[in-house]
């Protein structure tokens, strides 16, 4: 099968642009995007949009054709909601249509505003990615829920809030030449661990911040892009999502994450590669436990192995297998709906050797995006390689 | 909550644990759901037969939120926990006992409270 490839890629600067609309941030992505590809945007067919929380955040549904004609594009356009996995899931059915041959140029994004509604609002909009009748009536947050994910962690596999605090260090060292990133500021485990708690075990440090920002990519048939001769050497060869119950109490486990390793099994499978052959990872580190989880789900450590990988050394850009290189989405930043296609360009990037880690890294081939929505309800995992 | 009609079988539920009667739907292979259910999402069967709750609960696993939403606000610091009765599990939000004293494994009933920031119903685990 010819995959389809990544022609060119945008963003924002991820943090706290409480006064810019939505529109105006997935117009500056969408932009950079179309310049960085060389596409005339008069052979864009189709948007694939994802947002989560524009309803609350902007009272605005129905945001796909606006952002269309924010980026000046007269073409269908459909938006994708899967909380935190929203544009995860766009680029997978963005990928489906270029492969059936439906489509030979797809603009693929996502957005989200937040900051706009402070940070009780924001919590409020994040909270209802759970089951409203039976977790949000009962006070679950976000956060909690990831909190009683992490207390059965521990309790099953064993770990410490210190092992967590390594992954905030870790990712937040990552982020600090990353001019995109939200929070460029080395941090200590001590400083971790010292922050107020959120909801025990998991504190400030363990949460990524709340966070506006749009992320785009522009991704072309193997076809178009041979025909018009574009530098576009990254494929996305394989695309997998699973699903999960809606509940955590609903699930067999609370700490492991089997959407994912649905979603994992799939995209391997597409791709015809396994967790050995990957260099270098973008996984959804929400909380500090999920790149744990994630981690896991993606098979490069067994379920309870996965809580030490930071504090080795063995994720960070000079460990064997660096995750996170954007400083994820806890020291990147979260606009919740852009997220899922900001880790596909973090990862394009990487393949390219345009990160500042380049030296560190050497060089990679083969990628991987993990995106997670809600407790892991909804995952998407793509795997990247350079083809040319 | 703006919503002015219940929410059909959480509400009557909610009645039924409020009158000593709270149940949870169970299929003929032993699995336990709170309703409302018309197919058991484990193995598909579509036969669920209303089973009383038992007394006592399990906790699985808790926490003790400090940042609430603002629905919550003046509830904060508060515990939510998920507790085992059998089959089923339930989610609430865990009263009786302080915050610092919740264990894994404690024994809870449950019962139906009252949210103190809005007054709203909400389910609660009560410490045994």
């Amino acid at each position: 099968m010819m995959q389809p490839r990544v022609a060119g890629v945008g963003l924002t600067p991820f943090g706290k642009h409480s006064e810019r609309t939505g529109r105006d941030l997935f117009a500056e992505a969408g932009l950079a995007a179309l310049d960085d590809s060389g596409v005339d945007p008069d052979d864009v067919e189709a948007l694939y949009y994802g947002n989560f929380m524009g309803e609350l955040a902007e009272h605005q549904g129905h945001q796909a054709p606006l952002m269309a004609e924010a980026v000046g594009l007269d073409v269908p356009a459909t938006r994708y909601e899967a909380a935190c996995a929203s544009s995860g899931a766009a680029v997978r059915e963005a990928v489906r249509a270029l492969r059936s041959g439906e489509a030979d140029v797809l603009l693929v994004g996502g957005e989200e505003r937040m900051t706009n509604i402070g940070t009780a609002g924001a919590t409020d909009a994040l909270s209802i990615a759970a089951d409203d009748l039976y977790e949000i009536r009962a006070g679950m947050t976000f956060p909690g829920a990831y909190a009683l994910m992490a207390r059965s962690y521990f309790r099953e596999y064993g770990g410490s809030r210190e092992d967590l605090a390594h992954i905030a260090v870790k990712n937040h060292d990552h982020a600090l030449p990353n001019e995109y990133a939200q929070l460029r500021k080395e941090i200590s485990v001590e400083d971790a661990l010292g922050a107020p708690t959120v909801a025990d075990p998991l504190g400030l440090y363990d949460a990524c911040p709340i966070t506006d920002g749009a992320s785009t990519a522009v991704l072309v048939s193997a076809d178009y892009a041979e025909r018009h001769d574009l530098d576009a050497p990254v494929a996305v060869t394989g695309t997998g999502q699973g699903g999960d119950r809606m509940a955590l109490a609903d699930r067999k486990y609370f700490a492991r994450t089997p959407a994912a390793d649905d979603a994992t099994a799939e995209a391997y499978d597409d791709a015809g590669i396994g967790p050995d052959d990957v260099d270098v990872a973008e996984v959804h580190d929400c909380f500090t436990i999920a790149e744990v989880l994630a981690l896991e789900s993606l098979g490069f450590y067994e379920p309870g192995e996965a809580i030490t990988a930071a504090r080795e050394g063995e994720t960070h850009a000079t460990g064997d297998l660096p995750v996170n290189l954007s400083g994820g989405l806890k020291a990147k930043g979260h606009p919740v709906g852009a997220t899922g296609v900001a880790q596909v360009v973090s990862i394009v990037k990487v393949l390219q050797g345009q990160t500042s880690w380049a030296e560190e890294v050497g060089d990679a081939r083969v990628g991987v995006a993990h995106n997670a929505g809600g407790t892991v309800a909804s995952a998407t995992v793509h795997v990247l390689e350079v083809v040319e | 909550m703006t919503d002015t009609a219940p929410d059909g079988q959480y509400d009557a539920l909610l009645d039924a644990i409020e009158d000593g009667e709270g149940y949870y739907v169970e299929c003929a292979n032993g699995h336990g759901w709170l309703p409302p259910r018309r197919v058991c999402p484990e193995c598909g069967s579509r036969e669920l037969a209303e089973t009383p709750l038992p007394g006592a609960g399990e906790v699985l696993t808790h926490t003790t939120v400090a940042v609430a939403t603002p629905q919550f606000s003046e509830d904060a610091p508060y515990v939510t926990a998920i507790a085992a009765f059998g089959p089923v599990n339930v989610t609430g939000l865990l009263r009786g006992i302080e915050p610092g004293d919740v264990e894994v494994g404690m024994s809870v009933g449950v019962e139906v409270g009252e949210r103190e920031t809005t007054g709203d119903r909400a389910i609660v685990l009560r410490a045994r």
